[in-house]
């Protein structure tokens, strides 16, 4: 398939790597996983994705922040969608709220991880216009 | 050095004066507080103006006088409580009645000095409350770490319980929709992996209840003389099957009976935790030696293998809660996170210590030294 956009996912479970791969792939896309937050800086290196989807919780408990940071700072125009199981856990929620946190953290969606395959397709469609 | 606020309420100059030239230049300190007290003194020579500056100054002790102009130090006392200040009540005065002392004291009055009082009377009124003072403030302190400790290991644990869930889940809804076809066959993979993660949930939950005892801080009940080189030998036999089928050698070095007074539960987890560390980091064809002796008046366990090894970081995280060597090594390595770290707390329940080394790709070595 000619332009078929290229999805970056990083995600150190395993399980929900393959599982989430296969979704996106599924959804028509090409996919590139990374299974640590190193391990997607030095996919960077070489690739430009047109979309990018970090879990939160990866080598620390904030590597996904910290990963879309340094990703923005490469990549401004790329949309990054940022998966947690953090918010239905501690009442912690990342919403547009705490702008002041949000500054830093330029993610363009928080997704909770146990999401539905087709709320995924409906952010990864809009963040990419489709 | 920290200042409190003295707030001294008399009609008389003199009290206050005097008052002020007393704690002016006193401080307090203990060898256990990290920090001197000084005191500032603030004047009111009645009550309603005592209340303006109770409430602009909040100060943390107040000397107050009953008998005064307009309202009384009995009211000012209970204007203190009902607007539930934190702050320590020395009554001084010479008239009082035994029923307002009773009242004084049901309103939280912590002390009385009769008037006329020595200097050395009210300086040690006020060392006395100042270590009140101190202990609130460290108990505060201290109750609040504690909470913040305990959200944060509730979170990172609800995230490591669900973490399966998910991924269960996830698997579950593709078997459901039969995403690889009719064939059973396909779904080998999947099934294995959702049944892999569902013994890691065992795991956890086994790691857990141990970590709660212990956590619990319910000291050893059960201290007896035991064999620590028999405890071994049960934890070998344990791990034995998994270490057979990755050819992995299990050598227990030492053969004669160490003796140590310890409850043999909590050796037992020391043990299942480092060996069964030991085979799952290990390489194929790996080794594992175990060493139990007693030397110098110590008693010491010591774990070495032929694995996969520690980077300096690794190490340094290596006792927390939840903490696991994350790399394309480890990753299909089932594990809770809590092993070292319940490891660690009953080490340090028998002021023993841990000892550390490692070489990335060559193995690591754990020695443990109880005190006799």
């Amino acid at each position: 398939m000619k332009n078929q956009k290229t999805i970056l996912i990083a995600d150190d479970d395993i399980d929900y790597l393959y599982q989430i791969k296969l979704k996106v792939e599924q959804l028509g896309f090409n996919v590139i996983t990374a299974e640590s937050q190193a391990e997607a800086e030095k996919i960077l290196q070489n690739i430009k994705p047109d979309l990018a989807i970090f879990d939160l919780m990866m080598e620390t408990e904030d590597s996904g922040f910290i990963l879309t940071y340094k990703f923005k700072k490469q990549y401004p125009d790329i949309p990054v969608i940022i998966l947690t199981a953090v918010t239905a856990e501690t009442g912690i929620s990342f919403g547009n709220e705490i702008s002041n946190e949000n500054k830093w953290i330029k993610a363009d969606v928080f997704l909770d991880k146990s999401l539905q395959t087709e709320k995924l397709q409906r952010e990864i469609n809009k963040l990419l216009k489709i | 050095m920290a200042i409190l606020k003295v707030l001294v309420v008399d009609d008389e100059p003199g009290i206050r004066s005097g008052t002020k030239r007393i704690l002016e230049n006193f401080k307090v300190d203990y060898p256990f507080m990290d920090e001197q007290f000084n005191y500032e003194v603030l004047e009111s020579a009645s009550g309603e103006d005592a209340i303006t500056l109770i409430n602009q100054q909040s100060p943390d002790i107040v000397l107050l006088d009953n008998k005064l102009p307009g309202i009384q130090g009995i009211d000012v006392l209970e204007y203190i409580k009902k607007n539930r200040y934190d702050i320590f009540v020395v009554m001084i005065t010479s008239y009082a009645s035994l029923e307002v002392a009773v009242k004084a004291t049901r309103n939280g009055a912590f002390d009385f000095i009769p008037k006329p009082f020595t200097p050395q009377e009210l300086r040690s009124s006020i060392e006395n409350i100042t270590k009140q003072i101190f202990l609130k403030r460290m108990a505060k302190k201290l109750n609040k770490a504690g909470k913040e400790i305990r959200f944060q290991f509730l979170s990172v644990l609800s995230h490591e319980l669900k973490a399966p869930l998910n991924a269960i889940d996830g698997y579950l809804t593709m078997i459901k929709e039969k995403q690889f076809g009719n064939n059973i066959d396909n779904y080998q993979h999947i099934v294995d992996r959702a049944l892999e993660r569902v013994s890691g949930m065992r795991y956890l939950i086994l790691d857990l209840l141990d970590f709660t005892k212990i956590e619990n801080g319910t000291p050893s009940q059960n201290i007896q003389e035991v064999d620590i080189v028999k405890i071994a030998e049960i934890s070998i036999d344990t791990i034995r099957p998994y270490a057979i089928q990755r050819d992995i050698d299990v050598y227990l070095n030492s053969r004669s009976p160490v003796i140590m007074k310890a409850d043999p539960s909590e050796i037992e987890i020391i043990l299942n935790n480092l060996i069964s560390n030991a085979v799952k980091y290990n390489k194929d064809k790996g080794r594992v030696d175990i060493y139990i002796k007693k030397e110098n008046g110590k008693y010491l366990i010591q774990v070495d293998d032929t694995g996969i090894g520690m980077t300096k970081t690794d190490i340094q995280q290596l006792f927390q809660d939840f903490f696991r060597v994350k790399n394309e090594y480890t990753k299909n390595i089932t594990g809770s996170g809590l092993g070292l770290s319940i490891v660690k707390k009953i080490v340090d329940m028998y002021n023993g210590k841990i000892e550390v080394t490692s070489t990335p790709g060559q193995g690591s070595s754990f020695k443990i030294y109880f005190p006799e």
